[in-house]
């Protein structure tokens, strides 16, 4: 095993189809015309020194080190600047230009401290391997002039050292945070010697500034000035293995820079295709929760909830599950038991627990988390478009030039994608922002949406209604597009419920309270901006409207022809990292692997032909159906691979009240989760570290997961599932995850292509992989829709019936903050709590001032369905009359509030609504208290003596 | 009613409401076939057992949805 490197050209690609030859150092080369010198140099393997450029940011051309020489040119240009022309001579070392370099580096070198062997970048540092390749014998100036290797290093933020003792003022760090992150933070602050790299104001450290901790500014500098701080206490990696971050949806590629099985870093990998080398803060820096103190590493086993855990053998704890299953199936019947997948495990872990729900337990009483968050897309798209999933990949939004970006809050819950797409706006695309809250989106550093349209929570499906009513009404449908590629009939249909009066900006101004100019403004960019794309998440999905409102989505896509190309589309925002897996790998309860019925009966003869066993052609209990059905007390059993429904489902009562009644509740999990609270059976997981798989991003790509440690629990989570089908009588045999996707695409039409060797050749493909698409499919529906043609729906607006009235005169819509992840299981067990250790609710400042409320105190926010208390943040971020908070956090429980009304479709909850009243409070609630009480006990441990 | 019956009153009728003003599909026939593919029988024989004793609460057409399942309608 050896690091990966990664060649670092010096300045981007260029994109144009021009070809231009010239000649570097006596050779031959021909590059795409726009392509600088130094890159040029680079595609023959000459690499010009270089400091102030790097290949993720533009030429800066300030460092005087990369100077050529040009055959009939006066001077030396610096050759990161200089864009190559036909027939052009270039030398790149000559004695002046050893000359030239020599004196810049001595300039560098005398200003820089010379502690090479106790820094943190020793043997990866580029001032000292610019040192070496220009041959840097001896200072001239000495080392005791005025200098600035004495500064003060700002540690404040938890993940890096900010030394600037060691800075070079380059600015690639300032560059990065422009160009890669778009987030502005930081600026290089005073003029000549008193440059110097500075986070914002001058009493801003790198903690109390804008920096969103990305990691572009440590990536990008060339020095030890921006180091992490795990490098600088563990010390230079020896190898590295490409994997994919286990945070959002978002699917990023990393390098996991180890020592022996000691992670060092992750450092975004660059040939990421999702990525395409940058980070967010969750998964550069936040995976100190795999070595956490409080994850479990052996089996735990209790008779009754109220009693401690007691630790136990694999053996014992499997059989225990397989025992109690039995019974219960013996007792209460074949269907009083199933299973729920994890959107946080990988592709084939998933598969294997629909698998052995459906083989091993002997019903369909299998669900998964997206369920709860993106159940909607995939029955909207697939009724319109005949995919459940979105269209486009992400390089698409380089060729938008209109974007709405509806329900969604990408730079914070999307960051990776987010700086994409805020890169093609600071380039000119136009934004169009649907959202109860004034999101970071709609404005911040030189990013400005065209339309605002804060919506009252509930109220998407009349608002996309009036998007369309505009377009159709104004004569802006794409005629050409409709005729060619959608169902007449159905369009015809839909055109004329979408003129009624009912639909127009005028109409639905009063339902969402969006000003009906504001609606025809945004309608008419959209349909005649260009290339429009549309990007979208749970506050779509997360409605009892959710299905109707992607089918709206849907709808204004066809209508305007913005489907089957770059740059257009509709793209749902998954929310976990393997959303989208989990949900083609036949984790709902009513289809298999790739989306297709459980009663078609030549399908499922197929499974039941590689699985040997008979198969029930009856759909299963999805999640809330399990809970109430276990309420009557038809539902004894539940198997939860890596999900916490106590903290993320929604009325938090019921769910307790749902799982106290269950007699085996058995869950695998890194940590003692809320659900566990009511377990009887604990199988410790793995991390993404420690195991080898695939899991499925938000572009339908499929991504490698590599193991790069053993195990801390002792096995991976698929051979956890195994061994519970082996307990159970179930014959399941693999040696590797790679034999799993084998039979996934053995079944699988849209995965037919896919294998293990065909992932480590590609780096990654996108489904449909199959003997149409070798090698993937980057863009849906091009040339005409999946299921022939275009279906549009008619998507008649039907208010909620969880309605505000005096008593609950607020509405609450929940959401996500950057620095957290989903129930917050794995980053509140890292140093992302610096910046989020609690819930908070967002309170309008007349909302808060007419119940006597101030910034920062307690409030009670209570609902039909129970009371939390947290603490206020009072902002004009959400409009009067809405309120607003996050659910990472189990001591506020979000979801004691939320209620059981869910999406008529597929009943994912209605998060995005709940009426509530806020009033002054002194602090936890009683249920908060009671609950608290009831979990520090429930997580009691009885430890065995050492083996 | 009990809440569990009331629960799947509500979600019969939220999808009747959206399957009642759709022009390419016959209502009723789209409103069981949805029910048939996508809910546990133990909810189907519950909202059958329900409609047996009245069928309080069910809109008219989630009613006549409900009585077509019980006639054994499969998926379409």
């Amino acid at each position: 095993m050896s690091l990966v490197h990664e060649i670092d050209y010096g300045t981007p690609v260029a994109k144009s189809a021009e070809q231009v030859t010239l000649t570097i150092d006596g050779q031959k080369v021909t590059v795409a015309a726009g392509t600088s010198i130094m890159r040029a140099a680079m595609d023959t393997g000459i690499q010009v020194p270089k400091l102030c450029a790097t290949d993720s940011v533009d030429a800066f051309g300030s460092c005087r080190l990369c100077l050529v020489e040009v055959q009939g040119r006066a001077g030396t240009p610096a050759s990161c600047t200089t864009p190559v022309a036909p027939g052009m001579v270039v030398s790149t070392q000559t004695e002046r230009l050893k000359q030239i370099r020599k004196g810049v580096m001595e300039l560098y070198i005398s200003d820089h401290p010379l502690d090479c062997l106790t820094c943190a970048a020793n043997g990866d540092c580029e001032l000292q391997d610019m040192a070496g390749a220009v041959g840097l014998r001896d200072v001239r100036y000495g080392y005791e002039g005025e200098n600035h290797t004495k500064q003060e290093k700002d540690e404040s933020n938890p993940y890096f050292t900010f030394d600037p003792g060691k800075c070079i003022v380059c600015s690639r760090c300032v560059r990065a945070c422009e160009e890669v992150q778009g987030t502005f933070a930081l600026t290089i602050q005073g003029r000549g010697f008193e440059s110097k790299v500075s986070a914002g104001a001058l009493n801003d450290d790198f903690l109390s500034s804008e920096c969103v901790s990305c990691g572009a500014c440590v990536q990008a500098c060339p020095t030890a000035t921006l180091s992490e701080k795990s490098l600088i206490e563990i010390g230079q990696p020896e190898h590295s293995v490409v994997t994919t971050c286990a945070y959002c949806g978002v699917g990023c590629n990393f390098k996991a820079e180890m020592r022996g099985e000691e992670l060092v870093r992750m450092v975004p990998y660059k040939d990421g295709k999702a990525n395409r080398g940058h980070s967010c803060v969750k998964g550069r820096f936040a995976w100190g929760y795999a070595n956490h103190r409080e994850r479990i590493l052996k089996p735990m086993m209790r008779e009754r909830i109220d009693q401690p855990w007691r630790e136990v053998s694999w053996d014992e704890a499997i059989g225990r599950v397989a025992s109690e299953f039995k019974r219960i199936q013996k007792k209460h019947g074949r269907l009083a038991i199933g299973g729920i997948t994890s959107s946080r495990c990988t592709n084939e872990e998933t598969y294997l627990v629909q698998k052995l729900v459906r083989g091993g337990f002997g019903n369909n009483n299998v669900d998964t988390c997206a369920r709860v968050c993106h159940s909607p897309t995939g029955f909207g798209l697939s009724s319109a478009f005949g995919t459940s999933a979105g269209t486009q990949d992400f390089d698409s939004v380089e060729h938008s030039d209109v974007i709405i970006v509806i329900g969604a809050n990408p730079t914070d819950a999307h960051p990776v994608f987010a700086s994409r797409m805020k890169k093609r706006l600071r380039a000119g695309a136009r934004l169009i922002v649907i959202d109860p809250r004034r999101t970071d989106l709609v404005k911040s550093a030189h990013i400005e949406a065209d339309y605002h349209l804060p919506l009252r929570p509930g109220t998407n499906a009349a608002m996309l209604n009036a998007l369309a009513h505009v377009i159709v009404t104004e004569g802006l449908v794409n005629e050409a597009f409709v005729r060619e590629f959608c169902d007449r009939d159905a369009f015809e249909d839909w055109a004329e419920f979408i003129v009624q009066p009912q639909n127009s900006p005028e109409n639905v101004g009063l339902i969402t309270g969006v000003s009906a100019e504001a609606i025809r403004g945004a309608a008419r960019l959209y349909a005649t901006g260009g290339n429009g794309a549309i990007y979208y998440g749970l506050g779509v999905t997360e409605h009892s409207q959710g299905t109707t409102a992607v089918m709206g989505l849907a709808n204004l896509a066809m209508v305007t022809g913005n489907i089957g190309r770059q740059g257009v589309g509709v793209n749902p925002m998954r929310g976990q990292n393997n959303v989208q897996g989990s949900c083609d790998m036949g984790s709902f309860p009513h289809e298999l692997t790739g989306y297709r019925h459980i009663s078609d009966d030549v399908m499922r003869g197929t499974f039941e032909a590689v699985w040997g066993r008979k198969l029930d052609n009856e759909p299963g209990l999805r999640i809330s159906n399990m809970f109430d059905e276990a309420i009557e007390d038809r539902f004894k059993g539940l198997y939860v691979q890596g999900e916490d429904i106590l903290q993320s489902d929604p009325n938090t009562a019921h769910v307790v009240r749902a799982l106290a009644s269950m007699e085996c509740v058995v869950v695998q999990d890194l940590f003692l989760n809320e659900t566990a609270n009511y377990a009887h059976v604990f199988l410790p997981g793995s991390t993404f570290l420690e195991k080898d798989g695939t899991f499925i991003n938000a572009e339908r790509r499929i991504n490698m997961v590599r193991k790069v440690m053993t195990p801390k629990n002792g096995k991976a989570d698929w051979e956890i599932t195994l061994d519970i089908a082996h307990a159970m009588g179930f014959d399941m045999r693999y040696e590797h995850p790679s034999q799993i996707m084998d039979e996934i695409a053995a079944l699988t039409p849209t995965f037919k292509g896919v294998s293990y060797a065909l992932l480590e050749r590609e780096g990654s493909v996108q489904w449909p992989c199959n003997e149409k698409a070798p090698l993937g499919t980057p863009i849906m529906h091009v040339g005409g829709f999946v299921r022939g043609k275009g279906n549009f729906l008619i998507t008649e607006y039907i208010a909620t019936d969880e309605k505000t009235g005096p008593r609950f005169p607020l509405l609450l819509t929940t959401g996500r903050i950057l620095s957290q992840y989903n129930v917050g299981a794995q980053t509140r067990r890292t140093e992302n709590v610096v910046w989020h250790d609690q819930d908070v609710l967002e309170i309008h400042p007349h909302d808060a001032e007419n119940r006597g409320v101030r910034d920062g105190d307690w409030v009670r926010l209570q609902s039909r369905a129970g009371e939390t208390s947290l603490r206020a943040r009072i902002t004009d971020r959400v409009a009067p009359g809405v309120v607003y908070t996050t659910f990472h956090h189990p001591d506020t429980q979000a979801n004691v509030i939320t209620t059981d009304y869910s999406d008529w479709a597929t009943n994912c909850p209605e998060y995005k609504v709940t009426a509530v009243q806020v009033s002054p409070s002194n602090g936890p609630s009683d249920w908060q208290r009671e609950y608290k009480d009831q979990a520090d006990r429930s997580r009691r441990i009885v430890k065995v003596a050492a083996e | 009613m009990s809440s569990y019956d009331g629960k799947l009153v509500m979600m019969a009728n939220q999808i009747a409401r959206f399957y009642l003003p759709q022009k390419q599909v016959e209502p009723v026939a789209a409103i069981a076939t949805h029910i048939r593919k996508f809910w546990d029988p133990r909810m189907r024989a519950a909202i059958i057992a329900h409609v047996d004793q009245g069928g309080a609460g069910l809109d008219e057409p989630a009613r006549q949805a409900v009585e077509r399942l019980k006639q054994g309608a499969r998926p379409a």
